[in-house]
């Protein structure tokens, strides 16, 4: 049986302020009071902000979540002199990249784009040969005419209109408008992240076996809503000839989930190189501008997230997949927090024979509390690493007195947009990686839970987890 | 505050009356608890919701406090609240949703 | 405070305590949880 590793990380942020207006809390909120748009719009980024803002250079890997915990909140009066957009494990592209993304993912001339855009998107794109021929426009009377002339979205760049997506089926609410935009944003930014991951990392796209898509869009028809899938169709753009796939719904704990199924498919043959990967979730871009723009700040879920891992046979050269030490809430558990711990952190450590602070890092939700504090929300991952902490109190295998030490030393700070399923723990991965290489740390455990209640099917909340182990560790 | 629960409650304030009924509330840190306690009390200060500028005035109390603790099932209060009782900052909570129990922050 | 027979609107949140678990706790207080619900804001 082949022991499974994460061997390649790879993540993405798509700066696209002009995508804010249609996430899901704008669209409602903008609908009911137009005279927002021009508040929400003036306290958008440039670019420069965000590429330097401390926790986006986290997320592609040109700072760790130490060096961000070092540096005073708010982050935001923080930037990070000479940032790059570019980072070991992960890069920023800008808005026209991510329509020239979106033009060449786009197999049913849904999208429109302008030629001024089209050229700034040809010059954005890197790659994609074969397909970026796709990344055409139209002149802006024809553009004009289309918006006019038909039921769809009609799209911005620079705060100009510049583009359209047109509604498919004006009976169908699955193939609207804003339901392909979402869907469309999601494959792009898989697209990237896929591509870089397979351009730098220790396969050939040819040599993956599977996809397993972990976005959370609801890709299909009026006979089928969600019943659709991503994963082929991320993995027909960036040349994966030899995999077929499907997409893992499980709210944001489908990234973990997918991880341990991936690991799973390898170890028992079925698959040699399985990639995990997210789309971006435009649904969420702009949720919680309102309390941004109460508290005066700006509105910062203004960049699209993306990831990928090739999850294959260890070669010595990634971090070991435990198969045996992966953790689920099961229905029977009961929902209490401690139920939930235990069933994700302890009981699987236990099996294996060790404790708590066994593990090195644990990464939880990594929402950013930038993102959430202004929103009365609280920072996330803090309270779930003091739960943590309280665990191992009430476990005897720490004092009470060094609960904060616990969470400084095994936690990190939050450093994910609030992208739904990509702050999943996952977004470690790829420090995790490095700080195993380094001899930093030997272990560390990704734990993700998902509000199944929001769907209003069950009360149940989920969760799993797996870990990490250097493969230096024999 | 989600909006679909700011119309319930408001609806089942108007059904019961507020001598017969409580808020229970289970966040756990001071300005999440103090955002909902404002919510059923004051109204809805984000201004999203059917509470805005409602003020329910509905008693609202958390989990964590201590007259509450007394009145429930021992083993079971350890099972579900022991991990927040460790974890939270008990005080700080108790505090926010005391002050707009007690009519704070109105005027 | 005496929660027995009292109408229990319960709030709860996925990072703190949940809906459930206030609604069995009310109720082994001898209240009628006649609401309860989970918040999560992520």
């Amino acid at each position: 049986m082949a022991v499974p590793a994460i061997l390649h990380t790879a993540y993405v942020l798509a700066h696209a302020p002009d995508f804010v207006r249609y996430g899901s809390k704008p669209t409602r909120e903008l609908a009911a009071n137009p005279s927002l748009l021009q508040q929400m719009t003036a306290a958008l980024r440039p670019w420069d902000q965000v590429v330097a803002y401390p926790p986006n250079q986290v997320f592609i890997g040109n700072l760790s979540p130490d060096d961000l915990a070092a540096i005073p909140r708010p982050w935001l009066d923080h930037p990070v002199a000479e940032a790059s957009p570019q980072g070991p494990f992960g890069q920023i592209i800008t808005q026209a990249a991510l329509y020239g993304l979106m033009m060449l993912c786009d197999d049913f001339e849904l999208l429109t784009i302008s030629e001024r855009l089209a050229e700034q998107a040809r010059a954005a794109v890197v790659g994609f040969e074969g397909r970026r021929d796709k990344i055409v426009g139209v002149d802006d009377g024809r553009l004009a005419a289309l918006i006019a002339g038909n039921e769809g979205l009609t799209l911005y760049h620079d705060g100009e209109v510049a583009g359209f997506i047109r509604t498919v089926h004006e009976l169908d609410p699955s193939l609207d408008a804003h339901v392909l935009f979402e869907n469309l944003a999601c494959k792009a930014t898989a697209v990237q992240a896929v591509s870089d991951l397979l351009a730098g990392g220790p396969i050939d796209p040819v040599d993956v076996d599977y996809l397993l898509n972990t976005g959370e869009e609801a890709v299909g028809d009026r006979y089928q809503r969600g019943g659709g899938s991503l994963s082929k169709a991320v993995g027909e753009v960036v040349g994966c000839l030899n995999a077929t796939g499907a997409d893992i719904k499980a709210f944001c704990a489908a990234p973990v989930h997918a991880i341990n199924m991936a690991g799973a498919m390898v170890a028992s043959g079925l698959h040699e190189y399985v990639v995990v990967l997210g789309g971006g979730s435009q649904a969420k871009m702009g949720m919680k501008f309102r309390a941004h723009l109460r508290n005066g700040v700006p509105v910062m879920e203004d960049c699209l997230a993306s990831m990928a891992f090739v999850v294959g046979p260890d070669d010595g050269s990634g971090a070991r997949l435990r198969l045996d030490v992966t953790g689920k809430h099961p229905i029977g558990a009961g929902s209490s927090a401690q139920a939930v711990y235990q069933a994700l952190v302890v009981d699987p450590l236990v099996r294996a024979g060790m404790g708590m602070t066994d593990v090195d890092r644990y990464a939880v939700e990594l929402h950013n509390p930038e993102i959430t504090e202004p929103g009365d929300s609280g920072d996330v991952p803090k309270t779930n690493y003091r739960t943590l902490a309280a665990m191992a109190v009430l476990r005897g295998e720490i004092e009470r007195g060094a609960m904060d030490e616990f969470v400084a030393s095994r936690g990190m700070p939050g450093f994910s947009p609030t992208q739904g399923h990509i702050p999943a723990g996952v977004p470690y991965l790829g420090h995790a990686l490095a700080a195993m290489r380094s001899g930093e740390i030997r272990r560390a455990m990704i734990v993700a839970k998902g509000s199944l209640f929001l769907g209003r099917m069950t009360q149940l909340v989920d969760g799993v987890s797996f870990l990490i182990e250097s493969p230096n560790d024999d | 505050m989600d909006l679909d629960d700011q119309a319930n409650v408001n609806r089942l304030a108007e059904e019961t009356g507020k001598d017969e009924m409580i808020v229970l509330l289970g966040q756990p840190d001071p300005n999440s608890a103090g955002l909902f306690a404002e919510t059923v009390t004051r109204g809805d200060p984000t201004w999203a919701g059917p509470l805005a500028g409602v003020p329910l005035g509905l008693p609202v109390y958390h989990i964590l406090e201590e007259e509450i603790k007394e009145t429930m099932d021992p083993d079971l209060y350890q099972e579900h609240v022991g991990l927040m009782e460790l974890s939270a900052d008990v005080d700080e909570i108790v505090k926010w949703v005391k002050f707009y129990r007690e009519g704070g922050g109105v005027g | 405070m005496d929660l027995k027979g009292m109408q229990v609107v319960a709030i709860g949140e996925r990072e703190g305590i949940n809906g459930p678990s206030l609604k069995l706790l009310a109720e082994s207080a001898g209240a009628k949880v006649v609401f309860s619900v989970t918040q999560c804001f992520v």
